[in-house]
């Protein structure tokens, strides 16, 4: 009966999605503000009805019901049941109902908001309704999640051993926030252009679905990437495979878009560019989503891969993006250009940031199309790897971060480039005393490496440089400051955390991949093998039992070759009999800002013919880093976000005074 | 400044250029000088065969995993063969191999060929899917009618 009532819940939607379409389109078209409103209640009917579709969907997973094709195909009874409700979204179709799930309720929530004039509003969530018909459509036609078996098999084929893991059970939720997130700014953006007016209110309609997709998406990538560092057991965090690549750029891209929109917000300048930047994130999204579910390109972590249709996912993204960006040639010519700035300006400095980060996501996609159109012009097969991105993408953003913490310092309309160099002078010294602290620390010596740390610590400095100066830190009575840092306003705080996040991260990126260092090793019980500052030995193995899995355990002690305290961690190779798949279990011992991290391998012989194992230990310094950096740009993210309210009160105060 | 436009639009324009256009250079020379580096080529053993690999240069291997030639030896060194069911390359592999890492399994092997046409791998790449068979091995097997559909054994 359940998934009988999802399916039709499902069936449901996209008839309601239609209807809000139509409506809104009728509605704009009329200047009835009863069919619109209309329309506004068929895209928060339609959200309901998508939401009681993937509650159908756990519930089935839940009760293991395996009539159901996709949870016999993804779910086992022996699941824990953390798994049992990741796994709706651990397939094609489930998290396809997600992913709609999520654009209708975005769909919804911009039906409920409150101050959009009324042609803006019926034009945005017309588009909205109509990618929720698209997307609806697709998952209702070519895959449903609610197919019968008959008959029923009596266990599922479970769900792949790797996604049963914490972050990844969250991850796409989050991921798709973020990804999904961006078709309220795609939607606002066509409905700018259909209406023809980009104005500063405009922008500031925009911001809050940027920020907070761009803040969604920055948190599920970090918990992609964790995931990927301690469940893959390669020790590496990032890999440039064309599936991280693709979460990467609507990411990049939605950075463009979130300063870009503080100029059209502001100055009113900038709004064909910030209207271009939203349209570009969201079809960055539907292209990371054809990339990653077509398998078109080799990845070592695409899941549910269909090549036929992904295809219809290209044709959906073919659709949008083509009409979309047709409609942006035609009418941008007509658009009114925004107040005028110098060069040397905050407009400039955030025209600069753009235009390096969308240069940098150009890079990225060149890099991750460069080999289909290769393979498609001369049939030769090749992959690009990290070295790519290492010399296109880090030079780009190492520019672009120099200049970053000058922008917050210089005045809008025009700027005083030195006067913002003499504030920056002291986070300017101490970053070159950093990276020189950063040669002499660190070995073996790396002069590149102390330049990148140089960079973090720059980036980190600058920021709190230009909030040191807002609240006139050293220069006024500490009692001034508390009230002027009282008087921030929450984005101004957002916006130093988000900067000096970002420095962190460059700081345990660089250190990290600069001065790890992996050892190999075969041990006997009793064996010790040393990985930079520490040394690992090997107590015991033992075999345990999981819930759903068979576990050889390496019991190991990680003790600091200088003297300090010594700490017990397990590692495990688990072997899942339900898909017949080993796992490697990582352990973890987090050393302050460092971690040790070591993977039990394959048992084999030692020389002698005693068992032995082979055990592989990196050390990797500052990793904790390179994973608190993205989070406190959330938080900063997160901050902004929480000012808008403020904001838009004031803005429509004002609006009803004049 | 007597040769900037006197239209302050003209003028705001002309700065965007001369903003946009280093930037551009900048982006489109590093990523054509990173190309010629960056990328690595696939080969299947039969094309390695025909002497087009290039020895010392930074390669993608790719292929099944030769049934009964895994070997591992004192070193803590990994012989196996990489066969397209028509020629095999030797490969020898220092560290652990992939979990899914199995003889008849389809992998990607990274490194450079040896002047003896044997190939040493950096790394080894298998998926995280026991069902995964990797796309340009695929490919290369369906070219010579090797192929057979996903989970289906000889």
């Amino acid at each position: 009966m359940t998934a009988e009532l999802g399916a039709f819940a499902l069936a449901l939607a996209l008839a309601l999605a239609a209807l809000s379409t139509a409506f809104c389109g009728l509605g704009r078209w009329r200047n009835s503000p009863v069919l619109a409103g209309a329309g506004e209640g068929a895209m928060i009917a339609a959200a309901a009805a998508v939401a009681l579709a993937f509650g159908a969907l756990i519930l089935a997973f839940v009760t293991s019901d395996f009539s159901v094709a996709n949870v016999a195909g993804n779910s086992h009874t022996d699941k824990p049941m953390l798994y049992k409700v990741a796994g709706a979204w651990g397939s094609h179709e489930g998290s396809l109902v997600l992913w709609c799930l999520v654009m209708t309720g975005f769909g919804a929530a911009l039906a409920r908001a409150r101050g959009l004039p009324f042609g803006l509003k019926a034009s945005a969530l017309g588009t909205q309704a109509l990618l929720s018909t698209l997307f609806l459509a697709f998952a209702v036609f070519t895959s449903s999640p609610f197919e019968r078996l008959d008959p029923a098999p009596f266990q599922g084929a479970s769900l792949n051993p790797l996604l049963q893991d914490p972050a990844l059970a969250f991850h796409p939720p989050l991921l798709y926030g973020g990804y999904v997130g961006f078709s309220v700014c795609f939607s606002l953006a066509v409905a700018a252009l259909i209406e023809g007016r980009i104005d500063t209110a405009w922008g500031r309609w925009v911001r809050p679905w940027a920020l907070a997709s761009w803040a969604l998406l920055t948190v599920g990538i970090t918990l992609g990437s964790f995931w990927a560092y301690y469940e893959l057991g390669w020790g590496g965090w990032w890999f440039w495979d064309p599936v991280e690549n693709a979460s990467f750029m609507p990411w990049l891209a939605g950075a463009a878009l979130l300063h870009s929109a503080v100029v059209t917000e502001r100055r009113g300048a900038l709004g064909g560019w910030t209207v271009f930047l939203a349209l570009l994130a969201f079809t960055f999204s539907m292209l990371g989503a054809f990339l990653v579910r077509s398998g078109v390109l080799t990845s070592v972590h695409a899941f549910a891969v269909d090549p036929e249709r992904g295809l219809i996912l290209l044709a959906i993204l073919g659709v949008a993006a083509g009409a979309a960006f047709a409609l942006f040639a035609w009418r941008v010519p007509r658009l009114k250009g925004g107040g005028l700035f110098a060069p040397v300006s905050r407009e400039g400095a955030l025209v600069l940031n753009n235009l390096f980060l969308t240069a940098a996501a150009a890079t990225v996609l060149l890099g991750t199309l460069y080999p289909l159109m290769l393979e498609a012009a001369t049939g030769q097969t090749i992959s690009v790897g990290p070295p790519y991105f290492a010399l296109t993408f880090t030079p780009l953003m190492v520019l672009a971060f120099l200049i970053l913490p000058a922008g917050p310092l210089l005045a809008w309309k025009r700027g005083d480039l030195k006067g913002a160099g003499q504030r920056l002078a002291v986070a300017g010294g101490l970053a070159l005393v950093a990276a020189l602290a950063g040669w002499m620390v660190f070995e073996p010596k790396k002069a590149l490496a102390a330049a990148g740390l140089g960079v973090g610590a720059w980036l980190i400095l600058g920021a709190l440089a230009e909030t040191a100066e807002r609240v006139r830190l050293f220069r006024a009575p500490l009692g001034e400051v508390g009230r002027r840092a009282r008087g921030l306003p929450l984005a101004a705080w957002g916006m130093t955390l988000a900067h000096a996040g970002l420095g962190v991260f460059v700081l345990g990126a660089v250190a990290e991949t600069a001065f790890k260092i992996e050892a190999v090793a075969v041990l006997p019980v009793g064996g010790t093998v040393a990985s930079g500052p520490f040394t690992v030995t090997l107590n015991a193995v033992e075999v345990v039992e999981g819930p759903n899995y068979l576990a050889e355990q390496g019991r190991l002690t990680i003790a600091p070759t200088q003297g300090g305290t010594a700490r017990d961690i397990t590692a495990e190779r688990r072997f899942f009999p339900a898909g017949g798949q080993t796992t490697t279990e990582i352990g973890l011992d987090f050393r302050g800002l460092d971690d040790v991290y070591v993977v039990m391998g394959e048992r084999r012989r030692a020389p002698d013919g005693a068992q032995a194992w082979s055990v592989r230990v990196h050390w990797n310094p500052w990793a904790r880093l390179i994973f608190l950096g993205p989070m406190i740009m959330t938080l900063g993210g997160l901050l902004s976000l929480m000012d808008r309210r403020l904001r838009v009160g004031v803005g429509m105060r004002r609006a009803r005074a004049t | 400044m007597s040769w900037l436009p006197r239209s302050p639009k003209a003028r705001r324009r002309l700065w965007v250029v001369a903003a946009v256009a280093p930037i551009l250079v900048l982006a489109v020379g590093l990523a054509l000088w990173a190309m010629q580096d960056g990328v690595t080529y696939f080969v299947s053993p039969s094309e390695a065969n025909a002497e087009t690999a290039p020895v010392g240069r930074n390669m993608r291997l790719g292929g099944l995993v030769e049934t009964g030639s895994v070997r591992h030896d004192a070193q803590g060194q990994v012989w196996f063969r990489v066969t397209d069911n028509a020629a095999s390359t030797q490969v020898v592999f220092r560290g652990d191999l992939p979990d899914l890492f199995r003889e008849g399994q389809g992998i990607v092997a990274q490194g450079t060929f040896l002047s003896d046409r044997s190939f040493r791998a950096d790394q080894v790449l298998a998926k995280h899917d026991e069902t995964y068979m990797p796309r340009e091995v695929a490919d290369r097997l369906k070219e010579r009618g090797e192929w057979r559909p996903e989970g289906a054994q000889p």
